[in-house]
């Protein structure tokens, strides 16, 4: 049996890299992956927890958080387009319209 | 330690791919690592008896999610991306606070307290079915979420027509 916490550290690794994604890259397309990386490492640690706590709840966190990943990455995609579109670029330091 | 063994196995690919993810130049071999990434989640889902959860990770993220984003990069199809620079100037800040923010789970790890088990043990799940098991609370004890989630998948189908349109920017 593997102990609930090794779980644990797996899934706050995986977020920790996502999180430093987040703030390090440019890409915006890097960017939303690392928000998926982020929502599967919480996604890890719920179904550990069900597992660990017997109950089911955390399964169906999951596949509502699955949803809102759905939605998510859909409209993001929209608002990719949309910035290619305008400003011809896809790197997020380019983005500085409200820089005073 | 067989399990073990595969849990190591998991651990060290998952994290492995994940920062390939985040540090490669182009955006389609980043999906592409993501997708191998997703076959290792849905192994460690089937690892936690969760075998349902591990066919919606597979068809749903890696049927479709990555595919939207394959369409989307493919169909904005970015030139500079070899020459351009990956990361922003700040990047260390960022893996700083990374780094502060594994230590600080870690560091509060120690005091947790497993709460009482509930009715589902792995017999109970393995007699009904996993699928069964999910239906039934889903549709009884959470429906209203669930309708919730409905209208979210809506709002993001409409939303993602109207932004996307050709002429709506003017």
């Amino acid at each position: 049996m593997i102990p609930l916490s090794w779980y644990v550290m797996l899934s706050a690794g995986l977020f920790t890299i996502g999180v430093v994604g987040v703030l390090s890259r440019r890409n915006i397309f890097i960017i939303l992956m690392s928000i998926e990386l982020m929502l599967n490492a919480a996604n890890i640690n719920l179904v550990a927890f069900a597992h660990y706590l017997q109950s089911l709840t955390g399964h169906i966190f999951v596949i509502f958080v699955i949803t809102v990943a759905a939605a998510e990455a859909a409209v993001a995609l929209a608002i990719i387009i949309l910035l290619a579109r305008n400003r011809g670029s896809v790197y997020v330091d380019e983005f500085n319209l409200m820089k005073g | 330690m067989l399990s073990k063994l595969f849990f190591g196995y998991f651990a060290v690919v998952l994290v492995t791919l994940s920062i390939v993810i985040i540090t490669r130049k182009n955006p389609v071999h980043s999906v592409l690592w993501m997708l191998v990434m997703f076959f290792h989640i849905a192994g460690l889902y089937l690892f936690l008896n969760a075998e349902f959860l591990a066919a919606v990770q597979l068809i749903l993220y890696a049927g479709a999610i990555l595919v939207l984003f394959l369409f989307v990069i493919m169909m904005l199809n970015i030139k500079e991306e070899v020459t351009a620079k990956r990361f922003i100037g700040c990047w260390p800040a960022g893996a700083a606070l990374g780094v502060l923010f594994v230590v600080m789970v870690a560091s509060t790890l120690p005091v947790f307290q497993q709460g009482p088990p509930g009715p589902f043990s792995i017999e109970a799940i393995k007699s009904a079915t996993h699928a069964k098991a999910l239906g039934t609370l889903l549709y009884a004890e959470y429906l209203f979420p669930f309708e919730i989630a409905s209208l979210i998948l809506l709002i993001a189908i409409v939303g993602a027509v109207v932004l996307a349109k050709k002429g709506s920017n003017e």
